[in-house]
């Protein structure tokens, strides 16, 4: 049967185009790959090779025609053995428009034109509750560097997929001395130091990962990660999603996070907000002791990627930590870090501290705050934020990173839209300052939070 | 194209002129079978493109078949292969089928991601094949993250990492060299050098345009190979791949080769000359080399129709599937985000 060369699109934005020029002559032999006309768009000429073999049996668009559309057929080939009485024959080449999935059964009845389908409904996450921890379960004080230390090394007892690789991991062990110790109970096959290549190790890490094995990627701090950020936004949230759920990835991105402490610009910086917009990761920033080591646990043997954000200034702090053979906090769930009825403190990380002494000054002026450890930033535990507001009415939130766009402005927008009319102020967003972190330490104090702003915040929504 | 030369000398370095290793008429029949898979799957892509039924970016591999086939016939199941955004050739060589791949460009639901990923997000677990990246030079870091696992797990399967010319001057291939030499990962970097980054030419985008030479700073050796030449590309494959599976750790191909149509559907092509294109195509076609040996081994013309014909009936029923398939149903909007 003879077959029809229809004017093709050149871009994914192509809808006509003038036929410029035919090079071939009706009656003459064209082979694939041929070109036989040109065509010209708004961008650029172009030339039409030929897919198929056989003569060029008639021109049905003359050149010099404009505005010819996609699809209209414009000439057509006779194969082999065919000859001009064969033209008729020719299809007129149905273009199959793809099969929407069928929409809704409510939606069909609606009167008002209707979009193709129907926007789905986004899932809802649910977490589990915290662990029980019986009664009587000894309690072991310790640091968050060694809660993150034992959680590393009692999933990699657990586990021999989980290996850890970072800048000065294994030998220096730790830039920070998170991972002391680890080296010699693993050996060098699962502690490895890498070189100074945080692009380069991201992505073999989750090359590794895709493969199947569970890395922990150590950055020295998130601030180096930026290096690296296309590799843990670009291929490892992403490729789940983009194999139709065939190849996820298994992966923890971890160092510290925020400021430290004069260090300046470059090194000072939260990165909450920009990890937390990304649908396919999750991301983690703890502050007790005993949240750092369940979550990072969790995080371990979570089937995607996490981003667990620490803090530097937070590493040397202590906390009381259950001693449980398998102690794993579930990731999504908040804590409500001190109860209280008349304002809700929203925080999360380093935050926690000025939001908790904020909340000992307002309780000394006869202000019950109730304080929220939000843990997980991704998937975030709206549920608990939105019952502490219907109860308070009331509601501050306290970060390190700049307040545009950031974490705070998103649980603001989820208080507004599921409690709006349980709210008796306007949401409080008490952050860093929208300045790159200074050095000097008077102006770096004045760059972020304090507990003074939280109180006056809390007050301010307070009306007192 | 330059003749195969070894460039890095290493004592174990295998030296080789001259024309590469024949093959046999079985591995002849084979490869001119595969190559044409992927030349008549590519035509008729263009094909739908040019239809409307495949949207957005749609990056042919025509000319540059002697690359993937030569490769894979020198790989054992279990080696895995990842490479950027001009994939379909890279899926078809792995034996993936024609009819997803190409549902896959049409956004349908049988597509390997199911219509989610597109021309240059594909997968198979199955099939070892770990994309399918569209960020040029990140598939550099995530092969050599494969051959790090497969080092871990003290396995014997080498990462066929792919890229192209333009990818060879991204940061991170570069500290990728340097982990994989370090740790003797298992891992073939194949740089496909078609001689333009889109519409850059080699010589205006790199300072050192001998690609085999790019790891020497990392003492990893590499080869130049003629990329048009299946015999010359599987000969080199299993050199790597020996030195790779010895622990000998990574290796360098380049291959020399030549895309015949634009960077995408959308390229006027007008870097180069109709001129420039018709005579590789003429002197080099990696389809006519295998063919014209086979019938000058005599071969009859009807037998090499014969298998044009069962490709063209591969690729046509992939063309009908992939236009009658249904789209994803509204709900995959939010499946496979997390598992």
């Amino acid at each position: 049967m003879p077959i029809q060369v229809l004017m093709p699109a050149l871009s994914p934005t192509m809808e006509k185009g003038n036929l410029a020029k035919w090079l071939k002559k009706e009656g003459e032999t064209i082979k694939s790959g041929d070109v036989i006309a040109e065509i010209e768009t708004d961008k650029a000429t172009m030339e039409v090779e030929a897919t198929d073999e056989g003569t060029l049996g008639k021109i049905l668009i003359p050149e010099g025609t404009a505005d010819v559309a996609v699809n209209t057929p414009i000439a057509t080939i006779l194969a082999d053995g065919e000859s001009a009485a064969d033209l008729a024959k020719a299809p007129v080449a149905p273009v199959p428009q793809p099969k929407a999935a069928e929409a809704p059964a409510a939606e069909a009845k609606a009167e008002a034109p209707q979009p193709a389908a129907k926007v789905p409904a986004a899932p809802v996450s649910e977490a589990l509750p915290d662990p029980e921890i019986p009664a009587g379960t000894e309690m072991v004080t310790q640091t968050i560097r060694e809660a993150l230390r034992d959680a590393m090394a009692e999933e990699m007892r657990r586990d021999g997929d989980v290996f850890i690789m970072g800048e000065e991991v294994a030998e220096y062990q730790g830039a920070y001395k998170v991972t002391q110790g680890l080296l010699q109970e693993f050996g060098a096959r699962r502690v490895i130091d890498t070189p100074i290549t945080e692009h380069g190790f991201a992505g073999v890490g989750v090359g590794a990962a895709m493969a199947g094995l569970k890395p922990i990627v150590e950055f020295m701090t998130w601030n180096f990660a930026m290096q690296a950020i296309d590799q843990i936004i670009n291929s490892a949230a992403k490729t789940l999603y983009m194999s139709g759920g065939q190849m996820g990835c298994s992966i923890v991105f971890r160092g510290p996070n925020g400021a430290a402490a004069r260090v300046a610009a470059q090194h000072s910086q939260d990165y909450a907000a920009w990890y937390s917009q990304i649908p396919g990761l999750k991301v983690i920033a703890p502050y007790s002791a005993a949240d750092y080591k369940g979550l990072l646990k969790a995080a371990i043997r979570d089937p995607n990627p996490v981003v667990f954000l620490e803090n530097e200034m937070l590493y040397g702090h202590t906390g009381e930590v259950p001693k449980l053979p398998d102690f794993v906090v579930p990731i999504g769930k908040a804590r409500i870090a001190r109860a209280g009825k008349d304002v809700t403190i929203v925080s999360w990380a380093m935050g926690m501290s000025y939001a908790l002494k904020a909340a000992d000054e307002l309780a000394k002026e006869g202000i019950e705050a109730e304080v929220i450890d939000l843990r997980t930033i991704r998937p975030m535990d709206t549920e608990t934020i939105i019952n502490s507001v219907k109860k308070t009415g009331r509601a501050v939130t306290v970060e390190e990173g700049w307040q545009q766009s950031g974490v705070g402005s998103e649980v603001a927008s989820r208080i507004m839209e599921h409690a709006f009319d349980y709210l008796d102020a306007p949401v409080a967003r008490v952050s860093g300052k929208d300045v790159p972190m200074p050095y000097a330490a008077n102006l770096e104090k004045l760059a972020l939070p304090s507990v003074a702003e939280v109180v006056a915040a809390a007050k301010a929504v307070s009306y007192r | 194209m330059a003749t195969p030369k070894k460039t890095v000398a290493k004592e174990s370095g295998q030296e080789k002129a001259g024309s590469p290793p024949e093959f046999s008429r079985d591995q002849e029949l084979k490869a001119l079978r595969d190559m044409l898979l992927i030349r008549r799957f590519e035509e008729k892509a263009g094909q739908l493109y040019g239809m409307g039924a495949i949207g957005g970016f749609c990056h042919l591999y025509i000319g540059q078949e002697a690359v993937v086939v030569g490769m894979q016939m020198a790989l054992k199941p279990g080696d895995e292969v990842i490479t950027g955004y001009r994939d379909h050739g890279h899926m078809l060589a792995c034996d993936m089928e024609a009819k997803g791949v190409m549902a896959e460009l049409t956004g349908r639901r049988g597509g390997y991601s199911r219509g989610k990923g597109g021309s240059m997000h594909m997968f198979s677990k199955e099939k070892h094949f770990y994309g399918g990246h569209g960020i040029v030079g990140a598939q550099v870091s995530l092969g050599t993250g494969l051959a790090f696992a497969n080092r871990y797990r003290g396995n014997d399967n080498v990462s066929v990492t792919y890229f192209g010319d333009g990818a060879a001057n991204q940061g991170q291939v570069y500290e990728s060299f340097n982990m994989a030499e370090l740790w003797k990962l298992p891992v073939i970097y194949v740089i496909e050098n078609n001689r333009y980054a889109m519409g850059t030419a080699v010589s205006r985008a790199s300072a050192q345009q001998d690609f085999s030479k790019r790891g020497v700073s990392f003492n990893i050796p590499g080869k130049q190979v003629d990329g048009m030449d299946v015999r010359a590309v599987k000969a080199a494959a299993d050199e790597a791949t020996s030195w790779c599976r010895g622990g000998n750790g990574p290796i360098i191909l380049e291959m020399q080769t030549y895309r015949y149509r634009g960077h995408s559907m959308s390229d006027p092509a007008k870097y180069r000359t109709r001129e420039e294109v018709e005579k590789v195509r003429h002197d080099q076609d990696p389809i006519e080399q295998v063919r014209n040996r086979l019938l000058a081994a005599g071969v009859s013309e009807q037998d090499l129709k014969a298998i044009d014909a069962e490709v063209r009936e591969i690729v046509n029923e992939a063309a009908d599937f992939a236009q009658h398939d249904p789209e994803p149903d509204p709900s995959e909007l939010y499946t496979d985000i997390y598992r």
